[in-house]
């Protein structure tokens, strides 16, 4: 395989953090720190996350899943006091150089993030707005996807008559589904799904779920989620994160049933 | 300890009880006071018409110059004021908000400008309209209280638009929006009713203001026909009635006062429902 040989072994800690043979890598991160101003949140994060694949990101709440998510968009950019060096790269581009246009990474990073929060319009222009920014103004072609990711977050059947209300009316699970409808909308490379289920009952935590095994095809998922049973319904990939570090990485199966280290081993005891 | 806690409670509601009601008694003791010297004074005959000659001695005529002046000069500047005020505090919350040191600075000096007497805006836009031979004039008196109340609604719709959660910016940025769509498609849209808001309440301090005027919008006794016309306004109005011997004259200054305080409230309560709803 010509793509071993594409990425460069950082170091030897990383090596194991290296990609998995067969698996195309599309993001690649590389000796990631994010430090506030009194404390590192991130410390050298290596991470070489394979295409077409649901990635699990767990850990403790504190550990830093959320701020690595919003590394890989740099939302991280809105936060004055974090300090970030190290590199991101997809595509082959860092994006932390500063020198891509930072609009389109974000589009192709699409994040939804832990809590939901509708844009200040209809529940159709939510879905409507991200597919303008892109530069679609056809009206059928915007009714239809509008219709067809509504379906997918099954939110469809519940909002169809009322299409035109403010979308922050709707009920936080419901809120939780436009968000995800709306990121999905945009058709980013990578969908990066913080607790996307947190606020939903299981009904819809199963549909979402079954989305996501059916969005694998053609998208590239990462995934932070608390709830162990999801992770080992979905996860490819299992990166385990402890205090700002990635301490285990490896295939689902690997993690799940021979986790070497004892932090982990206490996780998945308890989470059980 | 709890009975230290239940008059430690009690001594606080009453005081704030008794300043409440101060406030009350004073704005009840102003309304009685105008009304009661200009209730008489009165008229459809006030509102509606010009002053005619010898108005100011006790003649014919009303103060409908003053009434439309206001609104005139009020409406100008705050459509002014907004035009400025709207990218300004845009500007603030989405460019600045990365640079803490510099957002405080800004802040303050807003809250500076906010605390200048108006008087100071008035001469200083006078020495300009000396400079470049500019009479008196409706357009200068918008351009003066624009500029009076331009930072009293910039700082509103800051107040405003610190209240939008971060959460909301990051959901818009990660769509892939620019700063641009996100200040005017987004945050424009959330704080849309607090806007509403700020903008009443500059275009009630402008209504109300006598000293930025008094050099640049000066008065006449006609209703302006355009921006190069002096105008009258109310507080001027007021001022120059009160300042006459005659009985008549100056109940028509608390007749005006009336109308003043009454479009002043309207404003006030308005701002206030907007502000509710939100
Ligand atoms: N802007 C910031 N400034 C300072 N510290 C921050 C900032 N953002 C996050 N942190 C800190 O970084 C750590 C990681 O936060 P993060 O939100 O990434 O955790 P998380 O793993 O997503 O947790 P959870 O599972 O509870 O969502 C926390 O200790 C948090 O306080
Ligand atoms: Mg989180």
């Amino acid at each position: 395989m010509s793509i071993k040989t594409t990425i460069p072994v950082i170091s030897k800690e990383a090596a194991h953090f290296q990609v998995v043979p067969g698996e195309v890598p599309v993001l690649n991160i590389r000796n990631l720190n994010v430090r506030s101003k009194n404390a590192q949140i991130l410390k050298n994060i290596n991470l070489v996350v394979p295409k077409n694949k649901i990635t699990v990101l767990l850990g403790p709440s504190g550990c830093g899943k959320t701020t690595l998510l919003k590394c890989m968009n740099r939302l991280t950019d809105l936060y004055s006091e974090l300090k970030l060096d190290g590199s991101i790269e997809i595509d082959g581009e860092d994006i932390l150089s500063g020198k891509y246009d930072i609009t389109q990474i974000r589009q192709k990073m699409g994040l939804v993030m832990q809590r939901p929060f509708p844009l200040p319009m209809s529940i159709y222009d939510n879905i409507a707005y991200g597919l303008k920014i892109k530069g679609i103004r056809k009206k059928s072609i915007i009714s239809e996807k509008v219709e067809k990711h509504l379906r997918e977050v099954a939110l469809w059947d519940e909002v169809k008559d009322r299409l035109k209300t403010s979308a922050q009316r709707l009920s936080i699970g419901q809120q939780q589904r436009l968000c995800l409808a709306r990121g999905l909308a945009v058709e980013p490379e990578i969908i990066l799904a913080d607790e996307p289920t947190s606020a939903l009952d299981p009904i819809s935590s199963r549909v979402i779920e079954e989305e996501f095994l059916k969005l694998k095809a053609d998208y590239t998922i990462i995934l932070v989620t608390h709830i162990l049973r999801q992770a080992k319904r979905l996860a490819d990939f299992v990166v385990f994160m402890y205090y700002g570090e990635i301490v285990e990485y490896g295939p689902a199966s690997e993690i799940f049933e021979n986790p070497k280290t004892d932090i982990l081993k206490e996780y998945l005891r308890v989470g059980h | 300890m709890t009975l230290r806690r239940k008059l430690e409670e009690k001594f606080f509601r009453v005081l704030t009880a008794l300043v409440a009601l101060l406030v009350v008694f004073v704005l009840a003791h102003i309304l009685y006071t105008i009304i009661s010297k200009g209730a008489s004074s009165l008229s459809w005959e006030i509102l509606s018409q010009e002053p005619k000659g010898g108005f100011y001695m006790g003649g014919g005529g009303g103060i409908v110059n003053a009434i439309a002046g206001s609104f005139y000069l009020a409406i100008g500047a705050s459509i002014l004021a907004f035009i400025v005020s709207l990218p300004v505090a845009l500007f603030i919350n989405i460019y600045l908000i990365r640079y803490r040191r510099l957002l405080i600075g800004v802040r303050f000096f807003l809250d500076v400008l906010w605390g200048i007497p108006s008087i100071v805006y008035g001469a200083f836009a006078f020495t300009i309209m000396i400079f470049f031979g500019l009479r008196n004039s409706l357009g200068a008196g918008i351009v003066t209280v624009g500029a009076l109340i331009a930072p009293i609604m910039i700082r509103a719709m800051d107040e405003v638009l610190k209240t939008i959660p971060i959460g909301l910016q990051e959901a818009s940025y990660s769509l892939g929006s620019t700063k641009t769509e996100t200040a005017y498609k987004i945050f424009f849209k959330q704080a849309l009713p607090g806007f509403a808001t700020a903008v009443l309440l500059a275009f009630g301090r402008g209504i109300g203001d006598a000293a930025s005027v008094l050099f640049t919008a000066g008065y006449t006794d006609h209703v302006p026909r355009n921006l190069s016309d002096p105008t009258a306004t109310l507080p001027l109005s007021i001022f120059f009635q009160l300042g006459s011997p005659i009985e008549e004259v100056q109940n028509r200054a608390y007749a005006a006062a009336i109308v003043l305080t009454f479009i002043v409230l309207c404003i006030s309560i308005t701002a206030r429902v907007l502000y509710r709803k939100k």
